[in-house]
Order: C-alpha cells, then sequence, then structure tokens
C-alpha cells in the first residue's frame, strides 16, 4: 500500500552544482502544500565536485526522522544513480540523465574505492554490467520504475523557446528541472511550485522568473514523456496552516539566542556551527517590543580560545554572551572553559557535534562529546550541560540554558550537533514569549536606564543593595552558593577576578581553608541546580505504553534511553510499531540534562522489570556509561552508530524488533548510510 | 571630591621580588588614572598570567586576572561590549609574544580602543627564568643551561606590522615618562601598545638596571657612565601620523628605530595613526546606536521579565502560509 502523501524523495548531485536550492524549494513547496517534510543535508568536506545529497521525507502528520527507503530518487549525475538506486525500493521511481546511460562507475573520479567495490560487487551478483544501464536495470528488477530524461535537449528546447542564445547560463538550472520534472510524476501542484520558487528567489526575481519558466517547461515535458507511468506515488496538496514553520536547524537556537537576549556572540569558522553565528550576524539588529531597537555583536575570532575568552570578556560587563563551535574548537576552548567556572561566569557554548576525533569526518554526525563537554578543562568546577532533541526544542533550550548559566553563574554547554544543524522540517510556530527571562542574583542598580524597564525598588531592596555596596565581595560566602553578581564598570562593587584560587573578593589566595570553602561554594552550585531545574526540563518522557483506552495500563517492556537528536528517530520508530499493529510497549526516556545528572528522577522514570536500551551515535554509548555510574542499574541493550550517518527510524525499528525477538546481541552497531 | 594617588591602591600584599621592573610600571599606571581622574569603577585592568598577571590585584580598580597568554581577547570582549570601560591589558612578553602571539597579531587588525602594556624582560621569571620572546639569540641569562637558541621578536615591528596604531616604549626606571606614555595610550583613540623594558632582578642577570643605565658604559671622553635610552622626542624624531604624511615612509622610520638596540635604545612614542577607525567605528557603521545602546547596556526583559527581543520578523519569514 502506498498512501498519498508519503514518501521520501533524494536528490543528489556534485557539490555545488545546485542539490541544495533544489531540495531548499522541494521542501518549502511541500510546505506550502500543507504537508509535513523532515529534510536533511549529506554533504562531503569539499567545496565543489564531490557527491552530496538531500533527502527530504514527507508526510500528511508531523515527522521528525528519515528512513532508509527512497521512493523517489532525483538526479542529474551518474554517481547519485550509482550510490541511492539500490535503496529505491519496489514501486519508486529515479529520475536520470539518459545522455549518461553508458558511464562506467570506474571512470568517475569522485568515487572512492571502496564505494566502487561495494557497488560492483552488487552488480557483479546481479549479472549487470558497471554501467548506469547496469544499475538501473537492477534498479528496474526491483520493481522501481525508471524515468529517462535528456538534460541536454531539454535544455537546449527551452533556450530556444525562450531565445536564449547561452545555453551555459540555462545548464544551471538543471537542478531545478530535475526536481520539476519529479513533480510533474508526483502529480503535485504546479502553481504552489512556482510559488515555492519564487520565494527560494525572493531577492532576485529575474533569477525567479527564469527557473519558473524553466521549471514548468520541465514540467510540462514530463507530463507527456511519463503520461503512461503508473507511479503509485502522489503528492496532493492542502492548504497551509499558519501556525506551522519551515526551520532549518541552524536556524533555531541562534532565534533562541536573538530572545534569551544574548548580545555577544563569537566564533571561529567550523563546520557545522558557523552557520549559528552567520545568522546572527545577518539578523544583528535586533527588534524589540518597547520599539527601540537592540542589537547583536558577532564577532569572528582568530581561534576558539579567543573566541571563548572573548565571550567571557563581554559576559563580565553583564551582557548575555555566547560562543558557537564544534567538537576541535571546544577541544581549544577547555583552558577558559576552567577559567570561567573558578570565577562563577555566566557563558553559554553552543557545541555542535560533528565525527571525531580530531578532524574525523568534518561534515557528518555524530554524538561523541558528551564525557568530554562533561569532563573538558582540568580541575574541577562546575558546568551544566544540556541537550536538545530537535529543532523546536533547541530554540527554548538555548534561552533555558541562559538561564541556567545566569542563575548558577557557571558555564553552560549547549549539545547541538550535526544532524540537527544540517536538517530541516516544518514545526509549530516558536513561542518568544513562553520562557521568562531568569538574570540570577545581580547587582543591577548602577543602570538608571535598566530603571524604566523595571518595576521600581523597594526601600527593602534599596537598602539591600546600598548595604552590599558598602564592601561589595563579588565571591561573599553567603547562606547559599551564590554571590550577588556585579558587572565590570558598577560604580561601588570593585571586584577582582583571577584563575587562581582567591577570596570572596577575588584576590589571589593558596589558604587552604579558603580553598576548601571555595570549592564547597562552587561546587554545591551544581546540587542547587538539580534542586530547582525542573523535572520537565531535565527529561522527557515519552510514554507508549497506556495509549489503547480499552485496556489496562501495563509497564512497558522496553524503555528506551537516549539524548540529543536520535530523538526524532526514536518517537518515529515507536510510531512505526503502533502503525504496525506489533504489541510492544515502549517507554522513551530522553534524557536533557546530562550533567548534573538528574539520577533521582531518572530512577522514577525507570520499571524495574523493562528492558533498557541505549540509544546513541557514538561507540561506547557514552551516556550508558554515565548512567551506569549513577543508578547502579545496567543497561540491558545498547544501540550504537559511528559511521558519520545519522540514526534513521527504519534502523532503530529493526534494532528494537530483534530485541523483542530475543535475538539481538548486547551491542548493535548501526551501518547504514551513503 | 579629586581621587588621589592611595585611591588606586590595594592592601594586597605584593610579593614582587625586591627591584623588581613590575614596581615602576604599577606606579606608572597608578600615577595616570590618579592624574587622568579615572573614577575606580570605570576602569578594568586585565593581565595574563606570569609576575605582571598579579597586577590588577594591587590596583583598586576592576580587576581581571585572566589566563596565559589570552588577555587580549578577555580584554576585547569586555570593551566591545562595554565601550564605556577603560580598559589597560598588561602581561609579559612570554605572554604577549609567546603564547599569545597570535592574539596579539590579531589585536592589531580590529584596533579595539584599548591599551596594551608589556612588562618586557626576556625571561619567564615565575617558573624560574626560562628564555622568553624578547631575549635575544645567544644570550645566556643566569637560569638557562645552554645560551638562548631562539632569535628575539622585535615587539615594535611586529606591533607596526600588525596593525597597532599608538606604538611606544618605557622604561620601568623611567617612571614619570612612563606614565605620561600610559596617558597618551589610555587616550589614544585605538589600538595602543606600550613595550615597557623591565629588569628582571632575579633571572635576567645581563639587561639589568645597571646595564641600562650604563655603568659599563663610559663615554671615554668625559669619563661619565652613558645610560643606553634615549628619548625619541629628544631626538627629534616624530612618530605621529598626520593627514598629509607619506605613511609608507613613516612606518619605515618605525621599522628602523626599532631595530636600535645595544648602547642606543630609544623609548617614547614611536607611532600614532589615528586615521585607521577603531573596532568600535566599525561596528557603528552596521549599529548606529552601538556606542549608546551596547550588549552591556541593552535591556532584554520587562518587569514582567518576558524577552523583549521579538522575531517576528524571522518567524514571518518562515510560516509555509507566507507565499
Amino acid at each position: 500500500m502506498t498512501p498519498n502523501n508519503q514518501l521520501t524523495w533524494v536528490i543528489g548531485g556534485a557539490q555545488g552544482s545546485g542539490v541544495d536550492s533544489a531540495a531548499n524549494i522541494f521542501s518549502r513547496a511541500c510546505a506550502q502544500g500543507g504537508l509535513h517534510i523532515f529534510g536533511k543535508r549529506e554533504y562531503y568536506s569539499n567545496i565543489k565536485g564531490e557527491h552530496s545529497y538531500f533527502t527530504v521525507r514527507v508526510s500528511d502528520k508531523p515527522i521528525r526522522s528519515h528512513v532508509d527507503d527512497i521512493n523517489v530518487l532525483v538526479s542529474f549525475d551518474a554517481e547519485t544513480v550509482f550510490k541511492h538506486a539500490d535503496m529505491v525500493t519496489d514501486g519508486g521511481v529515479i529520475i536520470y540523465d539518459t545522455s549518461l546511460i553508458n558511464t562506467n562507475i570506474r571512470d568517475l573520479p569522485t568515487i572512492d574505492e571502496h564505494a566502487e567495490a561495494r557497488v560492483t560487487s552488487m552488480l557483479e551478483k546481479s549479472g549487470n554490467e558497471f554501467t548506469i544501464k547496469g544499475m538501473l536495470n537492477h534498479a528496474e528488477s526491483n520493481g522501481v520504475f525508471l524515468c529517462g530524461i535528456s538534460y541536454f535537449s531539454l535544455i537546449k528546447d527551452f533556450a530556444q523557446k525562450i531565445n536564449e542564445p547561452s545555453l551555459s547560463k540555462l545548464t544551471r538550472m538543471i537542478n531545478v528541472m530535475a526536481l520539476s520534472a519529479s513533480m510533474a510524476i508526483l502529480d503535485f501542484d504546479r502553481d504552489v511550485l512556482a510559488k515555492a520558487i519564487r520565494r527560494i528567489f525572493k531577492s532576485k526575481q529575474k533569477i525567479a522568473e527564469l527557473n519558473v519558466a524553466a521549471a514548468n517547461y520541465a514540467y510540462d515535458h514530463a507530463r507527456t514523456s511519463f503520461a503512461n507511468l503508473k507511479f503509485p506515488f502522489k503528492l496532493k496538496c492542502k492548504n497551509p496552516s499558519s501556525d506551522i514553520l519551515l526551520v532549518q536547524g541552524n536556524q533555531s537556537s541562534a532565534m533562541g539566542k536573538i530572545v534569551a537576549g544574548c548580545r555577544f556572540q563569537t566564533y571561529y569558522p567550523i563546520t557545522p556551527a558557523s552557520d549559528d553565528s552567520e545568522f546572527l550576524e545577518s539578523n544583528q539588529i535586533i527588534e524589540q517590543r518597547n520599539g527601540k531597537h537592540g542589537s547583536m555583536v558577532v564577532i569572528q575570532t582568530e581561534d576558539e580560545i579567543a573566541a571563548i575568552a572573548m565571550a567571557i570578556g563581554s559576559a563580565l560587563t553583564g551582557a548575555r554572551s555566547a560562543t558557537a563551535t564544534s567538537g576541535p574548537g571546544f577541544s581549544l576552548m577547555a583552558e577558559a572553559l576552567g577559567w570561567a567556572g573558578i570565577n562563577e561566569v555566566p557563558l553559554l557554548v553552543s557545541l555542535y557535534q560533528r565525527t571525531g576525533p580530531s578532524t574525523g569526518l568534518p561534515t557528518r554526525h555524530e554524538q561523541s562529546d558528551l564525557m568530554f563537554a562533561i569532563n573538558a578543562g582540568h580541575g574541577e568546577f562546575p558546568r551544566i550541560v544540556y541537550a536538545s532533541g530537535d529543532i523546536e526544542e533547541s530554540f527554548y533550550d538555548t534561552i533555558k540554558a541562559f538561564n541556567f548559566a545566569e542563575r548558577y553563574q557557571l558555564p553552560v554547554i549547549h549539545m547541538l550537533d550535526k544532524a540537527i544543524a544540517n536538517s530541516i522540517m516544518t514545526c509549530h510556530t516558536l513561542d518568544p514569549e513562553r520562557i521568562e527571562i531568569d538574570r540570577g542574583k545581580m547587582v543591577m542598580n548602577f543602570r538608571p536606564d535598566i530603571g524604566s524597564e523595571s518595576e521600581a525598588k523597594s526601600k527593602n531592596q534599596q537598602a539591600e543593595e546600598q548595604n552590599l555596596k558598602q564592601h561589595y565581595l563579588r565571591f561573599k560566602l553567603t547562606n547559599g552558593p551564590i554571590s550577588p553578581r556585579a558587572t565590570l564598570g558598577t560604580e561601588g562593587t570593585v571586584f577582582w577576578n583571577s584563575g587562581d584560587e582567591h577570596t570572596e573578593d577575588g584576590h589571589i589566595t593558596e589558604d587552604p581553608f579558603v580553598r576548601t570553602q571555595m570549592m564547597n561554594k562552587r561546587m554545591s552550585k551544581l546540587e542547587v541546580a538539580l534542586k530547582e531545574i525542573p523535572d520537565d526540563d531535565k527529561l522527557a518522557v515519552y510514554d507508549h505504553t497506556s495509549q489503547d483506552p480499552g485496556r489496562p495500563t501495563l509497564s512497558p517492556e522496553v524503555i528506551i534511553i537516549s539524548w540529543g537528536s536520535t530523538k526524532g528517530a526514536i518517537l518515529d520508530a515507536i510510531d512505526q510499531f503502533r502503525i504496525d499493529k506489533r504489541d510492544l510497549r515502549i517507554k522513551f526516556i530522553q534524557l536533557k540534562l546530562l550533567h548534573p545528572f538528574p539520577t533521582q528522577l531518572v530512577e522514577r522514570a525507570l520499571d524495574a522489570d523493562s528492558i533498557l536500551v541505549d540509544v546513541e551515535m557514538n561507540y561506547s554509548s557514552q551516556l550508558g556509561i554515565l548512567f551506569e555510574q549513577n543508578l547502579h542499574r545496567n543497561i540491558d541493550y545498547r544501540i550504537v552508530k559511528y559511521n558519520g550517518r545519522p540514526m534513521s527510524s527504519s534502523e532503530i525499528y529493526n534494532a528494537l524488533l530483534r530485541i523483542h525477538s530475543g535475538d539481538a546481541p548486547r551491542r548493535t552497531v548501526l551501518e547504514h548510510g551513503t | 571630591m579629586a581621587l588621589k594617588l592611595t585611591d588606586y591602591k590595594t592592601q594586597v600584599h605584593n610579593d614582587w621580588c625586591a627591584g623588581c621592573g613590575d614596581f615602576g610600571i604599577l606606579n606608572a599606571i597608578q600615577m595616570a588614572l590618579a592624574e587622568m581622574q579615572i573614577p575606580t569603577h570605570a576602569a578594568t585592568i586585565f593581565s595574563g598570567i606570569g609576575c605582571s598577571g598579579k597586577t590588577p590585584h594591587f590596583i583598586n580598580t576592576y580587576g581581571i586576572h585572566t589566563l596565559h597568554g589570552r588577555v587580549l581577547p578577555f580584554a576585547q570582549g569586555a570593551k566591545l561590549s562595554n565601550p564605556d570601560l577603560q580598559v589597560i591589558a598588561v602581561g609579559g612578553d612570554g605572554d604577549g609574544l609567546g603564547i599569545g602571539a597570535g592574539h596579539f597579531v590579531s589585536a592589531g587588525r580590529r584596533n579595539v580602543d584599548l591599551l596594551y602594556i608589556i612588562f618586557d624582560n626576556g625571561v619567564y621569571g615565575l617558573t624560574k627564568g626560562q628564555a622568553a620572546p624578547t631575549l635575544k639569540l645567544g644570550l645566556k641569562t643566569k637560569s638557562l643551561p645552554q645560551p638562548n637558541v631562539n632569535n628575539s621578536v622585535n615587539p615594535i615591528s611586529l606591533a607596526l606590522v600588525a596593525g597597532f596604531t599608538f606604538i611606544a616604549r618605557g622604561y620601568s626606571y623611567e617612571v614619570k615618562h612612563l606614565k605620561e606614555l600610559i596617558k597618551k595610550g589610555v587616550q589614544h583613540k585605538g589600538l595602543a601598545f606600550l613595550d615597557v623594558l623591565q629588569p628582571c632582578p632575579t633571572y635576567n642577570d645581563i639587561n639589568t638596571k645597571e646595564w641600562f643605565q650604563g655603568m659599563d658604559n663610559i663615554d671615554p671622553k668625559t669619563g661619565r657612565q652613558v645610560p643606553r635610552t634615549y628619548k625619541l622626542e629628544d631626538s627629534g624624531y616624530d612618530g605621529i601620523v598626520r593627514s598629509d604624511d607619506n605613511l609608507d615612509n613613516k612606518m619605515a622610520k618605525v621599522i628602523e628605530k626599532a631595530n636600535e638596540w645595544g648602547n642606543e635604545i630609544p623609548i617614547g612614542i614611536f607611532y600614532q595613526n589615528e586615521f585607521i577607525p577603531t573596532y568600535e567605528d566599525r561596528i557603528t557603521s552596521r549599529i548606529d546606536n552601538y556606542m549608546v545602546n551596547p550588549p552591556a547596556r541593552q535591556d532584554i526583559s520587562d518587569n514582567q521579565r518576558k524577552p523583549i527581543s521579538t522575531i517576528s520578523r524571522i518567524l514571518e519569514d518562515l510560516r509555509v502560509d507566507n507565499i
């Protein structure tokens, strides 16, 4: 059965050939057609020429992950066919360039020998030659429809039609023509497509119109050429809902920063974190509800050491400050992170993880920096490690992370990753007023400008602040571990900071008693944070065990624990169990607060008899280790992946199925990916 | 009420060695702050690591003792978030020209309005006298097992090519002269660099106070000792860039002067160029109200603790029904 509006569409091509923009048009068109999408981008560490592809899954209902199967493969080069044709399912379609039919895989310089060997051995087994023709034969025998297009003649005819003598100018639109051909086969509303094209090229009207004309031309061509194709997949547009957004993962946390009041961000260029900073720089003038405008200073520094040091310097003046990086950059930040810890400086580090160690797979995904984030830096100091599971969450979590940083006066490491950063999805509109701003204990009245915004201070408050300033001590040992924070430039609150152990006023000390007191003060902030942070912010429990109202509540057979961007694939896998009417009671615990570890809360969320499954995108199941350290309970099964490609819900589904049937190994390594 | 010199001093015990050149720099900074009547809360002294790193603890203004080599990034971050702060960054030559050399060069490219003072003594004092970046090749100060195997870096030339817009050198035993240089550095609009020759009495037994003062440099005619430092301004040298100057010639002269060493070591202002826009100017060209509403001064929430920043324009753009 192939219901309408349920499919996976993939477009591939050489980097720089318009794969991304075609996929963006497709995503935008589907979203404008009232459909939900989840898309992910895969690309090499390369500027031009290597193979990149974009997977977009479309559905009537909200979706949060990709699956392994492909229903529509759109190609205009040979490598895409060789690399993905095998994943196109029975009843799916491949759009390919007829002029490449005799291209041999051995003649493609960009395919590496390992990928080539896998394809040729597959073709050998099915008795096909190592050409596109052979590959297409192979796919056809799997029940795949083939739609060949001669892009060259298509472009030539189109050029003639619009009287454009320069063919090379038009070849840049092959991507849009290929995309449009796929839309024709899917019966997609061509007006919605045209609107999406105009939307994507909205700043370049001429180019937009040229692309629309090319798309229409290709659409008509495909309608005529493939009129008899009995292709089962269709996309039917609906009216789009006004509370749905189409958001990219590298926009959401950045939007959260604007709302949170972050006014200073530093970065050194690194994939996949730079987009966050570039988005902020593009939006650095900030509109405010009071009619005035604010702004964010975004600074590209000479390295990540300077990035974190500058952000700390800025935070000392009272501005909410952040830096965004990935693993290699975070490695360089470790020393300064400790400085922020010992000096109790609120700071946000957005850590967009990618495959490590070292340069690793620079443009690929992994969640292998959990232990590092928790332990980075020498010595012991408090920090909060907080992980977001998807695009929507990362918006709100960013605001919360700033609140944690200021309330507990410490660095917060916000765990994000390549899978989130390079995905795009439809999600509910974001509510900038949902999360309150909590600046923690501050000495504020040096700023007359703030008085206008905040309520008039009571006499008590004034007296208290006056008292504070009589002899201000930045690290005053009060009845709790958090001392009122003054900022540089404040009258009456001169203080000192030092990376050395220090006294209450911040001067260097090597006194053993003061050292113990100060360590106690700083480290006990973690206990306070653990107590105060609401349970809902610590973890999310998705309990699918009592969905059927007719049946008594049963304890789950399987409990999944995980963190970060595996969330979507896990939830979609669980949904699939329901859709397939397989009787498996699953509960999913998504950890968000990873340090300090919410041991008691996790304990309460567990059920004694359930099988415990840990799902993570790393080799050693780092959350699993953390879990076992804290809970005196063993993980029963581990599902891990470290080939650089995010987990699909199909992979998780199949792994859970094997665990349920009792024949799974204790550790399953997922390996799918192109 | 006018601020006095003592207002800029703390009670913190100073544990520098007796005769340390750092004392002269510390006094000069405090005198300069007092003469400029900069309120104690309006100035922040940032420092790196080492003996010089302790400086802020002795000065009664905000004092931020940072990491080894990272003082400039910390200081620039604070200054750019709150341009009203008077920021002075200090550190040793190892701190700024060894471990922090990358930041030194990058700071020059930005030209943030602050003063950076290097306490220049050629050795890593606090770790017991290893060779630091300004120690000349082949010299063997007393705790080196072998003569220095690295060539020295020239801080003045490096600052010039990196883009610092005020470059001067002082000598820690010429406190009044040094104080004036500090004042000029603070008043300079842009990134000021002050290289202060500062004998380490414990580990640098070559470039000592006596050496700088020329105890061994006797004029054969007069029989008197001739100090090794001389003041640029007394020699008729003028490093200030004026609108009609040929900048290339001016910069070539700076390099020429920077190369003088031995018996003729220039101190004073090598270079000053206020025609280069500061980083603050550059931000202002993008954010028009930056100087009056910098990051540190912005309100971010209302009295209900609701965020006041709106992202409606961005959300509007992302809405799927916005066609």
